[in-house]
């Protein structure tokens, strides 16, 4: 009995699964990054509601996961465009090529500030991102001897710097899987790890690496999960403790937090936009250009993304905390995006 | 007896002393009795706490999500821009924002206009566009309408903003707070009932937000899973039950059954994403496919409790059926079956209510998404309820906190509809032996 029901069940399988397989989809289908998302996600409701295409689906799937599904192969049921907090991989672009998506579109759409931020209960830090790396990092130059590590012996921010307060490092973050961490770690922990003379020199690419992107597993460190509102609750808990997310939640949040200084710049938009502030990265999404034919509105939905009205400085995306980029850059990925310029890696 | 009647003082010392033992331990284990009972009293005590403490902040945050902070506009339908053959891409967001100028002619510069514009949502231009294609007869006259407020409005109104807070530290400016009191002494300003939340699918604004797209997502699903695991799951207990030799090979399977209800609930995602997307092609992030994966986590729970339910069946009834000459399929059919389908029923709705509320398989297949038009199918791309709570709590904007509450207070209602239904027909029809 339970054979011939598994039996038929196969066989209804079989037969839905070619006929499915065989549909066109009529929606675009898009996943990436989950600092995207937000963005990506307001772009597609827009782009729903006033054209008279059906909105986009987007998943949020990290930039990885993205690029894993984009790069499958060319056919409906894979994914027309992935989000990215940072530009791909020679590595991921093979595995495209491998795959036949040969033609690909690199849209640069903004930026996102990463910011270092506590409650408003205390004074916001000063910090430069050699503090940063040397509250954070798991091994340290030692203080006394400089050419050689130690395990990281610093216990609060006046260890680290005599001009910061004595209270004890605490600071919220991200898992190791986020994208917001690898930003982090590469433009402020090795940014602070280069201020030693010796680490900056070392020639071993792969000891550098170790030396700046390992962040300490004492305790001093706490990762906090992927929920970046969850961090902000933290922080309204606990006016001690510092917590790093991305600027929109800053942003929507400016009455309980602030933004730390890094470097003597406070994060503000304005900062950001301008590029004073130093822990910003740009936000991209790729576009399979062989499904730009196939499926309905994904050139549309490109104009839409690339319209004033959308991502310029007074669009609709920067009300949620996107930073826009500078008139030229915006002018060369409109045109790229009307020409579907494909990527070229070297 | 014999003893103490011959007078001798050491058989009496003796019955008085076991009498003196119970009467001495009595007090004790009377004791130790009470202090079981306040045991187990305090568990439940302790047990319901927790619960009342999670209702009640789950609707002391989310009640407010209820209620909407409408904004009353005149508008004009003006024929200008509303030219017949352009009736469903006009330009609605300037009707609105020519009656906020009209509200507010004192207003200038480009930056207050802005932020002037910035008090109504957006959804307002796609609210008059729904009017207009519904009754074209509306253009040329002026209409009041009640249009939805921007989210930091209505969190003003809710008192979630402190507007006391030095002006750069809240999201709107004195200009604003100024022109929303304005609006306000003007009674243009008003909190009614969110229809949109039941109504409208997920947006980004979370002014616009509903949870339809959800509710639709998570019956399709079910309705799968139902189709699926129950008619399966049924059979399978029969078969184990009633016609099964007992032997090894149905040890085994026993074992893999109550395995695999114990298996997390992710393993069936990687499953459903292994199988049913990449061997046979299914769409990601169809109610299809999800139906299939809780189909694979519910089954054995179906199959553990129709199992259980057969077995309280009394084997009289099958001993009397197969008596009177009925054969094993009519015996099965007529008499233990009917007898089983309470306990079998509750043990679905059981393993429904759980498949409701599950998240992580989901994530494999490609349900956690962002989808704004509400599935009219099976193979339409959709979400589901719990994730609807997931991204929604993940989102930056402070007014999706009470819209994430108020949909947990949705989904818990419904989970208390479906257990309390299972116990119903539990009640009901339930018989003892």
């Amino acid at each position: 009995m339970r054979k011939t029901i598994f039996v038929l069940v196969t066989v209804l399988f079989m037969i839905a699964s070619f006929g499915l397989a065989n549909a066109a989809r009529d929606y675009i289908n898009i996943v990436g990054s989950s600092t995207v998302y937000p963005f990506a996600t307001v772009v597609a409701e827009q782009f729903g509601k006033s054209t008279s295409y059906k909105t986009p689906k987007i998943e949020s799937t990290g930039s990885g996961g993205g690029f894993k599904l984009f790069c499958a192969g060319v056919g409906v049921e894979h994914p027309d465009i992935t989000n990215a907090s940072r530009a791909i991989k020679k590595s991921e672009f093979d595995t495209c090529v491998a795959n036949g998506v040969k033609e690909i579109v690199e849209v640069k759409i903004g930026y996102d500030g990463i910011v270092l931020a506590n409650s408003k209960e205390t004074a916001p830090l000063k910090l430069t991102r050699k503090d940063i790396f040397l509250a954070l990092a798991k091994d340290v130059p030692d203080p006394s001897d400089a050419e050689k590590l130690v395990p990281n012996p610093y216990k609060t921010w006046q260890d680290v710097n005599p001009a910061l307060p004595a209270k004890s490092i605490e600071v919220l973050g991200p898992p190791p899987t986020s994208g917001t961490r690898d930003a982090f770690v590469e433009l402020a922990m090795e940014e602070g790890a280069k201020a030693f003379a010796w680490i900056k020199a070392l020639k071993d690419k792969k000891k550098f690496a170790a030396i700046a992107h390992t962040i300490r597993e004492d305790g001093a460190y706490v990762e906090a999960g992927e929920n970046d509102n969850l961090i902000v609750q933290k922080l309204e808990a606990n006016p001690d403790a510092v917590g790093i997310f991305g600027f929109s939640f800053l942003d929507q949040n400016m009455d309980k937090l602030q933004g730390s200084f890094v470097d003597g710049v406070q994060p503000t938009f304005d900062a950001i936009a301008d590029g004073e502030y130093p822990v910003s990265r740009p936000l991209f999404f790729y576009v399979k250009k062989a499904h730009a034919e196939v499926i309905p509105g994904i050139k549309e939905y490109l104009q839409e993304f690339t319209s004033e009205k959308a991502w310029g400085p007074d669009g609709y995306l920067t009300e949620k905390g996107m930073i826009p980029m500078p008139d030229a850059e915006r002018t060369k990925y409109r045109t790229d995006v009307e020409k579907l310029q494909n990527l070229m890696l070297q | 007896m014999n003893n103490s009647e011959t007078g001798s003082s050491k058989p009496d010392k003796k019955t008085r002393r076991s009498l003196d033992i119970v009467n001495q331990g009595l007090a004790r284990r009377y004791r130790a009795e009470r202090r079981f009972r306040y045991y187990g009293l305090s568990a439940i005590v302790a047990s319901l706490l927790f619960l009342s403490l999670l209702f009640i902040s789950i609707f002391a945050n989310g009640y407010s999500a209820f209620m909407q902070t409408f904004v009353r506009l005149n508008v004009f339908f003006d024929p200008e821009v509303l030219q017949q053959e352009s009736l469903a891409s006009a330009n609605y967001q300037g009707l609105v924002k020519s009656s906020l100028r009209k509200m507010f002619s004192d207003v200038k510069g480009r930056g207050d206009t802005r932020k002037l514009y910035g008090l109504v949502s957006s959804g307002a231009s796609f609210r008059l566009r729904d009017m207009v294609l519904q009754k074209p007869d509306v253009i040329g006259k002026t209409l009041e309408i009640w249009v939805p407020a921007d989210d930091d409005v209505d969190m003003l109104f809710k008192g979630h903003f402190d507007r006391n807070a030095a002006e750069g530290e809240r999201r709107l400016n004195d200009k604003q707070l100024a022109w929303i009191d304005q609006l306000s002494a003007d009674g243009r300003i008003e909190k009614k009932f969110n229809q949109t939340f039941f109504t409208a699918g997920d947006s980004r604004e979370p002014e616009l937000a509903g949870i339809r797209g959800a509710v639709v997502g998570s019956f399709l699903t079910l309705l799968i899973t139902l189709l699926l695991s129950f008619p399966i799951g049924v059979a399978a207990a029969v078969y184990l039950e009633e016609f099964a030799p007992k032997n090894r090979w149905t040890d085994l399977i026993e074992v893999n059954i109550n395995n695999l209800a114990a298996v997390p609930s992710i393993v069936f995602g990687l499953l459903g994403l292994a199988v049913f997307l990449n061997f046979f092609g299914l769409p990601r992030s169809a109610p299809l496919v999800g139906g299939l994966v809780l189909t694979l986590m519910t089954l054995p729970t179906i199959i553990i409790a129709g199992r259980s339910a057969l077995t309280s069946v009394p084997p009289s009834i099958r001993e009397a059926a197969l008596g009177v000459g009925a054969s094993k399929m009519q015996m099965v059919a007529h008499h233990v079956l009917p007898l089983a389908m309470p306990g079998m029923l509750t043990g679905t709705i059981i393993g429904m209510a759980r498949a409701l509320g599950e998240t992580a398989p989901l994530l494999m297949i490609g349900m956690v998404a962002f989808i704004v038009d509400i599935p009219g199918g099976f193979t339409d791309p959709s979400t589901a309820l719990p994730v609807q709570i997931f991204l929604w709590a993940d989102s930056p904007e402070r007014a999706f906190v009470e819209k994430t509450s108020a949909a947990i207070m949705v989904l818990l209602a419904f989970l208390i509809v479906m257990n309390a239904a299972a116990v119903i027909l539990r009640k009901r029809f339930e018989r003892r032996w």
